[in-house]
């Protein structure tokens, strides 16, 4: 079968390559440039020379497949920088990565891919996809090594996408991973880990959302829960919801630790409180993807309200209309507008929403 | 079945050529600037290759500059003469819009020295007209560079015409002649030129190895400072192999000019003619024109043209989107630019470039797999756009 895979240079898309290139398939590998990263280095040119984009190309030949560069910047800047920078400008935190996967890697590319005669696209995230033989559906399930998972960051596919989804890595623990790719000698095996949001360079997220939409640079004041101001702030784009540190607060009234409990942009208004008073019991989710089949009543699953969060038991009702309400057994700490609750069903995916 | 179109990026070597580095590389190992044998029969490999270029644009041998390519031969034209004008009170350098990076960037670099700079437009045709030069030209333009056949579309520019104007005002003229330099008939007395670069690799030879042209007695400075290589003009240990591969190339191109260049032309108006009868939506840039027997640059409606050069490489067909960098930018063509065509156009356009080893039976080859392709890449757009 011939696939597409998609390369960013590391280790785990490299080693889904090398799998699908070892089980005989036809693979093609694809990098995406998706940003300008020229960014600091004017003086010589953007394109070709960017170590990730090298990595990929250097792993494409030592495993001999084809390899090339499709420039994605336009659709990557409309379908997931400009959702960034509008969501932090509206006092939410954005997963861009999560709108990367749905918008961008399994549609565009998905769609170039079938140019090229591929009907599947892999890539080197940690999750399984199932294919119930008697339903013909498919699951979108945890990957094996439960401390890579990534199956939070693709809750947004739908049937169709995960019919065309291939993760070979996502049954193996990320040592295993490793191992493989040392013993194929790929040159990125050794590579450390990506971390944090690809397109933020040294991941100072406030600037680049300052640099794209300079009106949020809005100073404010940070104020408690009873509006009394305890400080200031350069934009409330720089905040997050559970935030301790960074506040710039001398202390808090109390000697408690403060933490950011509500973002208010209209005002730009950063309202800090108690650890207390961060806790949530329910929430209600947005555009909400079933992957399995939207539930008639209310179902009892775990629900995750951020990547490195321990799933908590819940009661999922389907509102309609793409919308959802999650009500947790027990309260949960920081749940923040803009992330995702994505519901589980044991290690599979049920589906999963935007928080409001 | 691979093919291969892209001699405008860089040609296979001729068998000629091929045999010639190797035997060069193994036994032409001498410095050819040493006193003894060894460095004579380098010396002496250097000196055929320089008779053999000197046949190819008929001009005299002791004005041939051994380079290292196209680029520095442009570099050394455009920053040599510039230096040398300088103390003239000369500032100001005048180029074609769709020339080369080579030499845009080198215009781009001087600018920020202070120099002033001037691009001249050209017409929808991808030709500049002589009249675009008599209106930027003044009498402190030190050197006028304009591409002999540009590399994207193939169009030749009326170089004789713009070295008269360019005289008139007292200054030099340079031409690019890297892609029509052994496809074409060069002749620097004809061109009129003070100036001319030319590359190995664009016409079977080797990588590497390159000429620079220059006149007897024009106003240039040199580039490379060093020891008192190609008569002081250009410092550092010849590329021996290459030189003596240029040499074998250039003599090879003279010989078969008229024969190839009718062949390769038959072969690339018989493609351009598949191409435009079989897919729908296209349209041939500077095809009015001049242009030289090898290439074609095409446009095609409602499809990008990288998904095509992936498409068609994974078919086993080798073209380019005459873009510099491979990752491309979603800049469109810089020459395409220039003549004024829509973006459409700009953005979705592929160059085939044919050359020594190309055959009928590949261009009927790739007439015949590029309808299916484009095809099956529309059907795709316009689905994801009805989604």
């Amino acid at each position: 079968m011939r696939i597409v895979v998609a390369m960013s240079g590391g280790v785990d898309s490299s080693v889904a390559a090398a799998l699908l290139a070892d089980q005989g398939h036809d693979v093609i590998g694809l990098s995406m440039q998706l940003y300008d990263q020229s960014e600091g280095q004017t003086s010589f040119g953007s394109c070709c020379t960017l170590d990730d984009l090298y990595d990929a190309r250097r792993v494409a030949a030592a495993i001999n497949i084809p390899h090339y560069i499709l420039n994605f910047e336009k659709q990557f800047d409309e379908q997931v920088v400009s959702n960034f920078v509008r969501e932090y400008a509206s006092g939410r935190t954005p997963l861009p990565c999560a709108h990367c996967n749905s918008d961008l890697k399994f549609a565009t590319l998905v769609e170039r891919a079938r140019g090229f005669g591929a009907d599947a696209v892999a890539t080197g995230h940690y999750a399984r996809v199932a294919r119930d033989p008697t339903t013909g559906r498919h699951t979108l399930k945890r990957g094996v090594d439960s401390s890579k998972d990534q199956s939070y960051f693709l809750f947004s596919l739908t049937q169709n996408q995960l019919a065309r989804a291939v993760f070979p890595v996502g049954d193996r623990a990320k040592d295993a991973v490793r191992d493989y790719a040392r013993a194929k000698q790929l040159p990125v095996a050794d590579k450390p880990d990506s971390q944090e949001i690809c397109f933020i360079p040294n991941d100072d997220y406030a600037s680049f959302v300052s640099k794209h939409a300079p009106e949020v640079s809005r100073d404010g004041v940070i104020v408690d829960e009873e509006g009394r101001v305890l400080g200031g702030h350069g934009g409330v784009h720089r905040f997050t919801i559970g935030q301790r540190k960074g506040l710039g607060l001398q202390g808090s009234p109390t000697g408690a630790p403060l933490y950011v409990i509500a973002l208010n942009p209209v005002d730009s208004q950063v309202v800090v409180g108690p650890k207390a008073s961060l806790e949530r019991t329910t929430l209600t989710a947005s555009g909400v993807n079933w992957v399995i089949r939207e539930p008639a009543s209310p179902v009892h699953a775990a629900a995750q309200i951020r990547h490195r969060h321990q799933a908590a038991a819940a009661t999922i009702r389907s509102l309609g209309d793409g919308k959802a309400e999650v009500v947790f057994a027990t309260p949960q700490i920081a749940v923040t507008p803009g992330q995702a609750v994505v519901f589980y069903e044991g290690d599979s995916v049920l589906g999963g929403g935007w928080i409001d | 079945m691979r093919v291969y179109f892209d001699y405008n990026a860089t040609t296979p070597l001729s068998p000629e050529s091929a045999d010639a580095v190797a035997r060069a590389t193994r036994e032409t190992f001498g410095n050819a600037s040493s006193v003894h044998h060894f460095g004579q029969q380098a010396k002496a490999s250097l000196d055929i290759a320089r008779s053999a270029v000197g046949e190819l644009i008929h001009a005299d041998p002791s004005e041939i500059i051994f380079t290292s390519g196209g680029t520095e031969s442009d570099n050394f034209a455009i920053r040599g003469v510039a230096e040398a004008s300088e103390a003239l009170g000369r500032k100001h350098l005048i180029a074609s819009a769709i020339e080369h990076e080579a030499v845009l960037n080198t215009f781009r670099a001087l600018a920020r020295r202070g120099w002033k700079t001037t691009l001249l437009a050209v017409d929808h045709t991808g030709v500049v007209s002589p009249d675009r030069l008599r209106e930027a030209i003044t009498d402190d333009t030190a050197v006028v560079s304009v591409m002999h056949a540009n590399n994207e579309i193939g169009t030749i520019q009326p170089i004789a015409e713009l070295s008269s104007i360019a005289h008139a005002h007292g200054a030099l003229m340079h031409t690019d002649a890297v892609q029509s330099a052994g496809k074409i008939p060069v002749d620097v007395a004809a061109l009129g030129v003070d100036l001319l670069s030319l590359s190995a690799h664009k016409f079977n030879g080797p990588k590497g190895a390159g000429v620079l042209w220059s006149k007897r007695g024009i106003r240039i400075q040199p580039i490379l400072t060093g020891g008192k290589h190609e008569r002081n003009r250009r410092a550092g240990t010849e590329n021996v192999p290459a030189i003596a591969g240029l040499g074998v190339a250039a003599q090879l191109a003279r010989g078969k000019m008229t024969s190839e260049g009718e062949r390769v032309a038959a072969l690339r108006d018989r493609l351009e003619r598949g191409i435009v009868a079989n897919v729908p939506g296209t349209a041939v840039n500077g095809g009015g024109s001049p242009r030289v027997p090898n290439t074609t640059n095409i446009s095609f409606d409602r499809v990008e043209a990288e998904s095509v050069l992936i498409a068609l490489d994974l078919e086993g067909v080798a073209v380019s989107t005459g873009s510099a960098c491979s990752s491309g930018t979603l800049e469109p063509s810089h020459v395409l630019k220039a003549m004024g065509l829509p973006v459409h156009r700009t953005q979705n356009s592929l160059r085939f470039s044919l050359g020594m080893f190309s055959t009928e039976q590949e261009v009927d080859f790739v007439v015949g797999v590029l309808p299916r392709i484009v095809e099956k890449l529309r059907g795709l757009t316009r689905k994801t756009a009805q989604l």
